[in-house]
């Protein structure tokens, strides 16, 4: 163990420069870790770093003080080239308590650095978190860097003219570590101050407070000593443009206010609260001057139910929700399907099943999604993969839904609902329009049909208000053309027949699958959603090591591309590495008669790249056949 | 091809759909005075979305030559809020039943009702289950001995109109199948206010419940049965209005005019009250220690959902301008990265 304490001489410290650093602050629930992950994500970005986050937050609001159980973690990489993922292992964690380090430290890579708060380590800290001794104190911590930071009493400190009480003083520790961190690895100081002053604008005090104990955090780390070392990672080489750092949410939001304007609609959002999607449903609440309509609903069923309604009125409709909302959403998703209409339904995947692990993630509702409804019900999904890709992805899914007359499901997950990510702003003026046909006239000489279908077999969008074009759409099986209520045998199999074809008509516009590495060979790694950043930065450190792996990363699910399956004859292995217990894979061999190797993991945790990579290997080197 | 107005008659308002109730069924007299109530009120036809769940009453929208949407069981009234809420120029007509609208679709009601969204909400009340053949409904009566309740119901049955109260209705009505007279005046009124509607319909059901309602129907019990509201009048009621609704504390009783007990002892009805009390009373009133009250029980101002929600829509362009796509996604915190 290398243990450093503070002291106080002046010497030149060496700067190491490193290609790539994984950082994870973590302490109580209450510490206010997701905000300073935050802050050092938004200052890396802004220096020019490629960066991925990862926060990691108990399901309890407030879990027992000092619990492991109410530990909260944000994890991030920031890298001098492009980065998918959040990173493996940790080079630095901060550990503001006991429970923190006991939870975090198996995970920081021998030889890493531990930082932590010296003046949590206390007696009942200890016992909290389940330790019987101080583990600063014995081997726990050997074989890592241990810097051992007085954050309370440095915070007190900086804080001691304030006139703020202790509770008050402590609450600013988080910024105190911030600042320790800041120097080490060189950050600008100044978007977090802009920050603190714009948050705290109304609270003067607060944000003085903040300021202060940020840059005393700043210079202790210059002046004390503690470490030998301070750390460099050089801007990343990105595309040149305007950026900004995305959630998935965020983006997601983003993007449906955005397929709104290109579609010249009111954007209509019916939800109801459900973690890890509701920040979609207040990030729109905010933006009434678009003319968006956000609707919290009584319950899923209800934000379902109301999407359709105002999807039949004319609005670009959309809901957000998770696997527990999706399943009371399944019958009314079933109506939208039967009647035709266009609507989106963004599922931000967790841990289920039941209530689950509702902050962790996991990819377990795509048969759901496939099939989660009654009857002949085949609806298009779609999968996003990585924050910004939500915005793309949604507004992909409004374009499908509109051109054909359908509910669209769009899959993230709260690994990339939650991840942030730098994200080239686009042009708005350069994205194409997204066609919508309203009817004014009767489309046949015996009046207005409106199951009568296009090239697409997509039916009319004709909207209530429009003088002529009166009808009426349910749930009973329609009479093609008419869609009045009938209950002809031939019928309902030429409906259903009619639906399902106007479904795998799809695959004419989302185009042919890309697969990144050999177009043919041993192996092809195949992913979906969320897993998709470690499965690139798995094949692109397989292929660095000379290793002939390919990997395709799947959008559109159902229906696939119409190239996927040929593909697939091209290699000899496919692996599906997923977080749920192979559910790609079953469909795969549903639909392509293949036998891919799975990797799976539904620990509620991301996938870490090497966990992929040394599947890799595992395959190549046995010949590539495995299952 | 735009409609011609005025000058629709009812039966213009009639699809070419053949209607599919059972002979002798409340709905046709119900589904008659509506159509009826759109061309009295000169209510173009594509204006009106017809909003229904699933049940017997349900399949209305197919048989009103408008905009119709026939849902799933339960969900009228969240699917006629995105219709309302996309489009607040509309006339929105939700049409369910006692099953659709308060075991199923119960939560929905109340927080459509608390909403107060500018929609007309029929409730046909007959006590069944029809469509489903003969089961309890939440209001069949207690001891009722249906298919699934052999043995007698032993559930406490709703009152809807209580309900709707509770969830803070702005308007809320009681009327008879057979009494086309008065359901077509509760119609109008409905229509016209503005904000949530709520209007139970007492329905018979020929085939699993005729007969339900005989007490307020049969000319020879519901002059004794049924108490007509009216707005600033004495609760009267009797064959030779004779009899009358006094308040005696919190509680109301029967008593008889004349002997000492005038008009001004009674009871008068007030439909605007600030508290909806006397309204919730009133819906508490039963055969046969009461008559039971038809009529329009509360009528209030409150602001309406759609309208707040343009209201604030209006404000927020008002404040920041209307959205600029490029602008917001361009927002918060960003940085530029030069071209080497």
């Amino acid at each position: 163990m290398t243990t450093e304490t503070a002291t106080s001489k002046h010497v030149e410290i060496p700067v190491e420069e490193m290609d790539e650093v994984v950082i994870r602050f973590a302490g109580d629930s209450g510490d206010g870790m997701q905000l300073v992950g935050t802050q050092f994500t938004r200052s890396s970005a802004i220096f020019g770093n490629d960066v991925s986050t990862f926060p990691d937050y108990p399901a309890e609001i407030r879990a027992p003080a000092g619990s492991v159980a109410g530990v909260s973690g944000f994890q991030l990489t920031f890298s001098s080239h492009d980065v998918h993922t959040h990173g493996d292992s940790v080079d630095a964690l901060v550990a503001l308590n006991p429970a923190a380090l006991k939870t975090g430290l198996a995970d920081v890579r021998r030889g890493g650095a531990v930082i932590v708060n010296d003046d949590a380590f206390g007696k009942v800290n200890l016992q909290r978190a389940g330790y019987t001794s101080s583990p600063l104190d014995d081997d726990t911590v050997s074989g890592y860097k241990l810097y051992r930071v007085p954050i309370t009493r440095l915070t007190r400190e900086a804080l001691k003219d304030t006139g703020l009480g202790t509770k008050q003083m402590d609450r600013c520790r988080n910024f105190l570590a911030l600042g320790v961190i800041y120097w080490l690895y060189g950050r600008p100081m100044e978007p977090t101050l802009a920050w603190i002053t714009e948050k705290f604008a109304k609270s003067p005090a607060v944000a003085k407070a903040n300021t202060a104990v940020l840059k005393a955090g700043y210079y202790f780390g210059e002046t004390c000593e503690l470490f030998d070392h301070r750390y460099r990672v050089a801007k990343a080489a990105l595309p040149p443009g305007q950026y900004r750092n995305v959630s998935g949410n965020l983006a997601a939001a983003l993007g449906l206010i955005t397929a709104a304007h290109l579609a010249g609609k009111e954007l209509f959002y019916g939800s109801y609260p459900i973690t890890p999607a509701s920040e979609i449903l207040h990030e729109l609440s905010r933006h009434k001057n678009f003319r968006v309509k956000t609707f919290q609903a009584e319950d899923e069923i209800a934000a379902m139910a109301s999407v359709i309604g105002a999807a039949f009125a004319g609005d670009l409709a959309a809901t957000g929700t998770s696997g527990p909302g999706l399943a009371l959403k399944s019958e009314a998703i079933g109506l939208g399907m039967m009647i035709e209409l266009p609507m989106v339904i963004i599922n931000v995947q967790r841990g289920g099943p039941s209530t689950g692990l509702p902050t962790k993630t996991e990819q377990a509702d795509l048969l759901q999604s496939l099939f989660g409804r009654h009857g002949e019900c085949p609806i298009c999904v779609m999968a996003a993969s990585s924050p910004s890709d939500c915005f793309d992805s949604v507004i992909e899914a409004c374009r499908i839904a509109i051109r054909y007359m359908t509910p669209v499901i769009l899959l993230t997950d709260g690994y990339i609902a939650n991840g942030e990510e730098p994200w080239r702003i686009p042009a708005v003026a350069d994205l194409s329009k997204i066609e919508v046909h309203h009817p004014d006239a009767p489309n046949s000489e015996s009046g207005f049909l409106p199951y009568k279908r296009n090239d697409d077999l997509s039916r009319p969008w004709a909207l209530p208000g429009t003088p002529g074009l009166r009808h009426r759409v349910g749930g009973l099986e329609s009479e093609d053309l008419t869609g009045n209520v009938s209950y002809d045998a031939d019928n309902h199999e030429r409906m259903i027949r009619l639906r399902a074809a106007k479904i795998d008509n799809i695959a004419d516009a989302v185009g042919d699958q890309d697969v990144v590495g050999p177009p043919e060979g041993d192996l092809l790694v195949v992913g979906w959603g969320g897993t998709s950043g470690a499965i690139t930065s798995a094949t692109e450190r397989a292929r660095s090591r000379g290793l002939p792996v390919a990997d395709a990363i799947i959008r559109h699910i159902h229906p696939f591309p119409k190239n996927l399956g040929a593909i697939f004859d091209r290699y000899r292995t496919i692996l599906v590495p997923e977080l749920n217990m192979g559910q790609l894979r079953y469909v795969l061999r549903a639909e392509y008669g293949i036998e891919a190797v799975g990797l799976n993991k539904i620990s509620g945790k991301p996938f870490m790249i090497s966990e992929i990579e040394s599947k890799i290997d595992e395959i190549l080197e046995s010949g590539g056949v495995q299952s | 091809m735009s409609d011609p107005l005025p000058g629709l008659k009812a039966k213009d308002y009639a699809s070419n759909q053949e209607v599919r109730w059972c002979p002798g069924c409340g709905d046709y007299s119900i589904l008659t005075q509506v159509r009826k109530v759109f061309a009295e009120l000169h209510l173009p036809r594509q204006q009106i979305v017809c909003v229904s769940g699933i049940g017997c009453s349900s399949r209305f929208p197919y048989y009103l030559e408008t905009y119709g949407f026939h849902g799933i069981h339960g969900r009228a009234l969240p699917i006629a809020t995105g219709v309302k809420v996309a489009n607040p120029e509309l006339s929105v007509w939700v049409v369910t039943g006692d099953g659709d609208g308060l075991s199923i679709g119960g939560n929905h009601l109340i927080h459509a009702i608390r909403r107060n969204l500018d929609i007309n909400i029929l409730l046909f009340n007959n006590r069944i289950y029809g469509l489903t053949k003969g089961q309890t409904s939440p209001t069949s009566e207690l001891g009722k001995r249906t298919k699934s309740t052999p043995w007698g119901s032993t559930e406490n049955p709703i009152h809807p109109l209580a309900i709707a109260i509770g969830a803070e209705a702005t308007f809320v009505a009681r009327s008879l199948d057979v009494n086309t007279k008065h359901l077509a005046a509760t119609l109008h009124r409905a229509a016209e206010h503005l904000g949530s509607s709520f209007i139970e319909i007492y329905q018979d059901c020929h085939v699993f419940n005729h007969g339900a309602f005989s007490y307020a129907s049969d000319k020879d019990q519901r002059d004794d049965s049924v108490i007509y509201l009216e707005h600033g009048r004495p609760l009267i009621f009797g064959k030779n209005r004779d009899k009358g609704i006094r308040l005696n504390g919190l509680n109301p009783e029967v008593v008889k005019l004349g002997n000492g007990i005038s008009e001004d002892d009674l009871l008068f009805h007030d439909e605007r009250a600030r508290e909806p009390s006397l309204a919730y009373l009133l819906s508490r009133m039963t055969v046969p220690e009461f008559p039971e009250p038809m009529g329009v029980f509360r009528c209030a101002d409150a602001p309406r959902y759609e309208t707040e929600m343009q209201n604030q829509m209006a404000d927020a362009v008002d404040r920041m301008g209307p959205g600029n796509v490029q602008e917001l996604l361009s927002s918060g915190g960003t940085w530029v990265v030069e071209a080497p």
